[in-house]
């Protein structure tokens, strides 16, 4: 009787604080902690009921782990998860020697206005959104009017490349795609990280005559390795996620492509457009999101081995 | 943002003179030498390496805009030249016939730019305040329960329901389908920013001034509007330039939640055009007796012509923002 006296006591003692998380808190249980709620539906097989979203999920029928069975069973399992897993090792990898090149080069460029005019141009695409981007990918790649095509027909090749329905060409573009948009972001925190380095090192070791491949790295490049090590073990834990924008907009969900573009976000988003997989798909998101909690945790464990400066907890 | 980037950089120690840009720092140099005296960097690749690193970065800066001048080029082509040249760098007829066009559709072009802004500013608000709210409370010690929440914020980050859970939730249980909250709720949240926020006001809003603010008898809520918020204005204008570009840029939730032709935001928009365009070019070469019809609309460059205008306000805002953006990014770690 005491306890619950005292919580009540203290709950209205931080009746300030509940205040204020109170609209976070209805959003985060209604558009994170319910939709947890219903990934059993993935053990479910699932039937819309008119009564709502609670009597749809009450009163589908109980199938255990036969939706998982079944999408195993299919080649698409192996492809969403193939390509999904390939994709973003070749963007850690491209990605982070990219960015710390950009980065480095950035900052030694002897010309800093220029500098950042370069900074300021890379950045740009960041801030468009995959649809405007996979337009500007089509000016390219469009069978009939497009640049490509175009040279290729100037330098003299017959028959035109009908690109969005040739699939061995994806890969590169993805990530050619991917690059292109993200590597000014990317390099933004390395180039923050390298300013931040002591100034002294650099000129004690000009003094001891060292050029500037050899202060780039001895100095430059062990003074970012950590966070190189970090952000990278990050990007691993979400090697299971895909962007979605990416991978549908830009190959403008052309048939054709899957075998190289679905990936586990694409796949999962057509159970939605394609009625009666939508059990399926909710097992291959639920299978997304427990794998790719783990590795999140595994990398946390990871990091904390590293520098338990940099562990996320 | 010239000026801009002459305030936030460093000079160069050795200059020399190899290309224009170079030159020029050398013409400014006693001006910029007596206004910044002490900074010092010794950063500053010299000679060969120096010219081909510009010229590298150089031509990776200019493809990152290059896709779009050579859209807004397309979108001034004359549609029969480009049905007969294709995309052309610099067209033999230009032509503003697809800006005409677009003007005479102007009502859906109109509604779905208001309902962008609307969505934006909208949800920026909506967003910013209870993002706020919510890391100013567990950023508190004096808030008992701020672990749990704390928590309860982060776990969302490590695990989600996924997509189908979150449409049926969004769909069947709070029946958003075809409502203009479809398009401001669900990017509202964001765990990240949160504790982004959180680290900042811990390190922006010292304990002492709200401890004096008490002691005058101020309340919680009244020391946050007239005190922390102002404080903290860097940390919430960048949370507030994030979910803009953020709900600017969205086009997912039209896709999944919004069917109505007055509800369609831009980007959404833009999808659906290429699809209605696409389907109908498809057809008139199958079919060919609409294709009068439609060779008097012009198809790609009114296409490109929407791309134009909807990155514009983008574009246009983008020197300006960067900036902040750029430091944003900085502001804050996510531990504690």
């Amino acid at each position: 009787m005491n306890r619950i006296k005292s919580f009540f006591q203290d709950v209205y003692k931080n009746r300030v604080w509940l205040l204020m998380v109170l609209p976070g808190t209805i959003w985060l249980l209604l558009f994170s902690y319910l939709p947890m709620f219903g990934t059993v539906i993935a053990f479910k097989n699932f039937r819309y009921d008119p009564n709502g979203f609670f009597a749809s999920i009450l009163n589908s029928e109980w199938v255990g782990f036969e939706n998982f069975k079944f999408l195993f069973n299919t080649n698409d399992a192996w492809i969403i998860t193939r390509n999904t897993v390939l994709y973003n090792l070749v963007f850690i990898v491209v990605g982070l020697i990219l960015a710390v090149f950009v980065a480095i080069v950035l900052s030694e460029l002897a010309n800093k206005k220029l500098s950042k005019v370069y900074q300021t141009g890379m950045l740009f695409p960041h801030f468009l959104s995959w649809v405007v981007v996979s337009y500007f990918v089509f000016t390219f790649l469009s069978v009939d009017r497009g640049l490509l095509n175009n040279i290729l027909v100037w330098f003299g090749v017959e028959d035109p490349i009908s690109w969005y329905n040739e699939a061995k060409y994806w890969p590169f573009i993805i990530v050619l795609t991917s690059m292109w948009k993200g590597v000014g972001y990317g390099s933004i925190v390395y180039l923050a990280a390298i300013v931040g380095i002591d100034k002294n090192y650099y000129e004690a070791a000009m003094i001891d005559g060292a050029n500037k491949w050899q202060q780039i790295r001895n100095i430059t490049i062990p003074m970012i390795t950590p966070l190189i090590v970090i952000l990278t073990i990050l990007n691993v834990g979400r090697i299971f996620s895909a962007d979605f924008g990416l991978f549908f907009q830009v190959p403008r969900d052309s048939g054709p492509l899957y075998s190289v573009t679905n990936v586990i976000d694409t796949y999962v988003y057509r159970g939605i457009t394609t009625m009666g997989d939508i059990s399926m798909s909710t097992a291959a998101g639920l299978y997304q999101s427990i794998v790719g909690f783990s590795l999140v945790l595994l990398t946390n464990y990871l990091v904390q081995k590293v520098d338990k400066e940099y562990a996320l907890f | 943002m010239w000026q801009m980037t002459m305030m936030t950089n460093h000079n160069s120690s050795q200059p020399t003179p190899l290309n224009k840009g170079d030159a020029q720092i050398q013409i400014n140099q006693p001006n910029r030498e007596s206004k910044r005296k002490k900074k010092y960097t010794p950063h500053g690749l010299s000679g060969f390496p120096n010219l081909i690193m510009n010229i590298l970065l150089g031509t990776f800066s200019i493809m990152c805009i290059f896709p779009f001048l050579y859209v807004i080029v397309i979108s001034l082509t004359d549609e029969k030249t480009l049905a007969r040249n294709g995309y052309q760098l610099l067209p033999e007829i230009w032509s503003f016939e697809a800006y005409r066009y677009l003007w005479q559709m102007k009502d859906q072009l109109l509604q779905s730019y208001t309902i962008t802004i609307v969505v934006t500013v909208l949800g920026t608000l909506v967003s910013v305040i209870m993002i706020a709210l919510y890391a100013y409370a567990i950023s508190r010690k004096q808030f008992k329960y701020r672990g749990f929440f704390t928590f309860f914020a982060f776990f969302t980050m490590l695990f989600s329901g996924g997509l189908i859970p979150f449409y049926i939730v969004a769909t069947q249980f709070l029946h958003l389908r075809n409502s203009i909250w479809a398009l401001i709720l669900p990017l509202a949240m964001n765990a990240f920013y949160i504790l982004i926020m959180r680290t900042f006001f811990q390190r922006s809003v010292p304990e002492s001034i709200l401890e004096s603010a008490r002691i005058d008898g101020a309340s919680e809520l009244r020391i946050f509007v007239k005190i922390v918020a102002p404080l903290s204005l860097p940390g919430l204008s960048t949370i507030a330039l994030f979910s803009t570009l953020g709900y600017w840029n969205d086009w997912f939730n039209a896709l999944l939640f919004i069917d109505e032709p007055h509800l369609v935001p831009l980007q959404s928009m833009l999808m659906k055009i290429e699809n209605n365009i696409e389907f109908l070019r498809q057809n008139s070469l199958a079919g060919g007796a609409q294709n009068d019809l439609l060779s008097a609309v012009p198809q790609d460059a009114a296409k490109m012509a929407m791309v134009v205008i909807s990155t514009l306000p983008i574009a246009i805002a983008y020197p300006f923002f960067q900036k902040y953006f750029v430091n944003g990014l900085t502001i804050g770690g996510v531990k504690e």
